[in-house]
């Protein structure tokens, strides 16, 4: 077996059938409500895939999952899993949004940069904190994390509701128009009333600058020895601490500028729990997309076609059916990795010994 | 005439019992090596069945027995994934928690037509013991059946996980995988056993809220899993300790409430922080150290 051969099953093959897996199981629960699964999976499919308008709900859809994705992913290659990336949204869309009204008549060349960086320095502190912690007190970074999104999510809550509310509403000032971000549909009408914008084009220079970051510079070397083994790398002079506190603040920026999907490019102002469960969907599109960028981003838009699908098919099932699919993909993604390292090993195992009778 | 003392203690008692049942189940899954983060999963889907059943055939105590099988099916998948294939545990908790809040409202509209709750269920009837039932907080307890069920099950984990052989046994899968091995205990039976367990008392905890309230509603275990898990940890994965940090947590909430009712404003969100902060604090060693089992979450694999 080749080495082509493992990474293409590996890579492909396997997420595949995980997928194909999740939606036969899912046909078991459209069957047992007496409806037709290839009717509903064909209207998820058409509906998502079958016009602009609804490839933009998609993206629109896909964007802050890529994103968060990306920083997850980021954060697992030096070995850390943060489960926080919900928190980093809420805090960098918050600081996305306060200083987007709080500095409004900064004019827009001005104001553009520093929202933005409200939203990067906003998620990058809040997973700093997981980052500190964990690499000077020595506290787990997936439970600190958890902890962290509720008192993210409170946090906001309080703000939004007791600070800067406008009255009546469970939101805030509107940042002004000078910072919008374009919708494809201000470029083609065949996009009208899609909020796809334009941060999806941020989602994808974020894939880049993270690939470039992790596979071809040295900070990115240093990153995945630390993760792939902490003793070598250690013995290599990595810093252990360093790796740590500087992937969880990465992670954090990057869910962070799910800020500007939601503030900049759709809705103008920061939202009661805008973000639902964005941030832990994103730890199943990072795993789907077994943690390379490139495949965070096809993973990002398999699952945005099934957010929105999900809408589409409401009217025949409960929507909640993608939820259920969603769950399943994962539990799939991860026992099939396991099974699929047990195959391989057997089957290197097989040829060792077969080219020891031979030779 | 109740003191305020005595409501804001009866409403801790009460705010407590989801959090410390779930607590348990989590103490003696990762004390046997399997950490479970779908305690808040689990929860959810037990409360649907107690709903469910209890709707059905209108006995609460069938439901009940539902919500415990409904806990034991909802952990089943991530104990095998955990377990046989040794997957990430973490990562197959979060699935089971996204899953259970998907497969309850798809037949929350299934089955009552709504998506936000369901019709409404008889509770299980008070006890009436005399005398005891008339003193203040003690007939918050002795009259509930539930809370009679976890103070037994809390007596009988303690006594079970430090007093008997199969406890040091759990405890040692939890310690040290390989070395409980060598000595001959199985490994995989103890920790499927533990996760099962742990179903069990987590589809208790979702048990109490859909009786409490006489009703589902959407998402109606609103982070108590999430709760239990930072008890888990600030309990040091023991029994006792558990009780206490479930209680300390929901005096935190039932003291916010007291307040509010008294017009003295304390945002809640505040409050809602505070099992969160005291997690963190501890596990940071800022108040002596927290120490998980030492192989907690870590899977087994045989050589």
């Amino acid at each position: 077996m080749t080495e082509h051969k493992i990474k293409f099953l590996k890579n492909f093959v396997s997420p595949a059938s995980a997928i194909l897996g999740a939606f036969l199981v899912g046909s078991v629960f459209i069957i047992a409500i007496g409806k037709n699964p290839f009717y509903i999976y064909g209207i998820l499919f058409s509906r998502t895939l079958g016009s602009s308008y609804g490839f933009g709900q998609v993206l629109f859809k896909a964007t802050p999952l890529i994103l968060a994705a990306l920083g997850i992913a980021f954060a697992f290659h030096g070995g850390l899993f943060n489960i926080g990336a919900n928190g980093q949204i809420y805090i960098g869309a918050f600081a996305c949004a306060w200083a987007g009204f709080t500095f409004s008549r900064f004019p827009g060349f001005v104001l553009f940069p520093v929202v933005v960086l409200a939203s990067v320095l906003g998620g990058g502190f809040w997973g700093w904190i997981a980052g500190v912690l964990k690499a000077r007190r020595g506290a787990h970074e997936v439970i600190t994390t958890i902890m962290l999104n509720f008192i993210a999510l409170a946090l906001c809550n309080w703000l939004v509701s007791a600070k800067y509310h406008v009255p009546e509403t469970v939101h805030t000032a509107s940042v002004p128009p000078s910072v919008w971000l374009p919708r494809f549909s201000d470029i083609s009408q065949s996009f009208a009333g899609s909020a796809v914008n334009l941060s999806f084009f941020i989602a994808l220079i974020c894939a880049v600058l993270i690939w470039w970051v992790l596979y071809k510079s040295p900070v990115g070397y240093a990153i995945r020895a630390q993760g792939f083994n902490p003793e070598a790398a250690k013995t290599y002079g990595i810093k252990a601490p360093r790796v740590s506190i500087l992937t969880m603040t990465a992670a954090g920026a990057l869910s962070g500028l799910v800020g500007t999907n939601f503030i900049l490019g759709y809705k103008h102002y920061f939202e009661q729990g805008f973000a639902g469960g964005t941030g832990f969907m994103a730890i199943a599109v990072a795993l789907l997309g077994r943690n390379h960028p490139f495949g965070i981003v096809l993973a990002g838009i398999l699952f945005g076609i099934l957010d929105f699908g999900g809408l589409a098919i409401n009217a025949y099932v409960p929507k909640e059916l993608v939820e259920i699919l969603q769950a399943i993909i994962i539990i799939f993604v991860i026992v099939g990795e396991s099974c699929f390292d047990g195959i391989v090993k057997n089957l290197m195992k097989k040829e060792k010994a077969g080219e020891k009778t031979n030779g | 005439m109740d003191s305020g003392f005595v409501l804001i203690a009866e409403q801790t008692v009460s705010i407590s019992v989801p959090f410390f049942l779930a607590a348990l189940g989590g103490v003696i899954c990762e004390r046997a090596g399997v950490v479970n983060i779908a305690l808040e999963g689990i929860m959810l889907n037990g409360a649907f069945c107690q709903v469910l059943v209890t709707y059905w055939t209108g006995n609460p105590w069938l439901g009940l027995l539902a919500a415990t099988a409904g806990g034991v099916l909802t952990v089943l998948p991530h104990a095998v994934a955990s377990i046989k294939f040794r997957v990430n545990q973490i990562v197959s908790g979060l699935a089971i928690n996204l899953g259970a809040v998907g497969i309850t409202k798809f037949f929350l509209k299934i089955v009552f037509d709504s998506s936000s709750n369901s019709e409404r269920i008889v509770g299980i009837s008070a006890l009436n013991i005399p005398i005891l039932s008339k003193i203040p907080i003690i007939r918050e307890i002795v009259s509930n059946p539930l809370i009679l069920i976890a103070i037994g099950l809390f007596v009988v984990i303690q006594i079970f996980l430090f007093k008997t052989k199969w406890g040091l046994r759990l405890r040692a899968a939890g310690e040290s995988a390989e070395a409980s091995v060598s000595v001959g205990i199985n490994v995989v039976k103890i920790r499927y056993f533990a996760c099962l367990a742990s179903g069990v008392l987590a589809g208790l905890a979702g048990a109490w809220l859909a009786l409490s309230q006489h009703q589902f509603t959407d998402g109606m275990s609103g982070g108590r899993g999430y709760i239990a898990l930072a008890a888990v940890i600030f309990g040091r994965w023991k029994p006792n300790g558990v009780l206490i940090a479930s209680l300390i947590f929901g005096f935190a909430e039932a003291l916010q409430i007291g307040l509010q009712s008294a017009g003295i404003e304390i945002p809640t969100q505040f409050v809602q922080m505070i099992p969160y902060l005291v997690t963190i604090i501890v596990l940071a060693g800022f108040v002596g150290r927290a120490r998980p089992p030492a192989d907690d979450g870590k899977p087994y694999e045989p050589a």
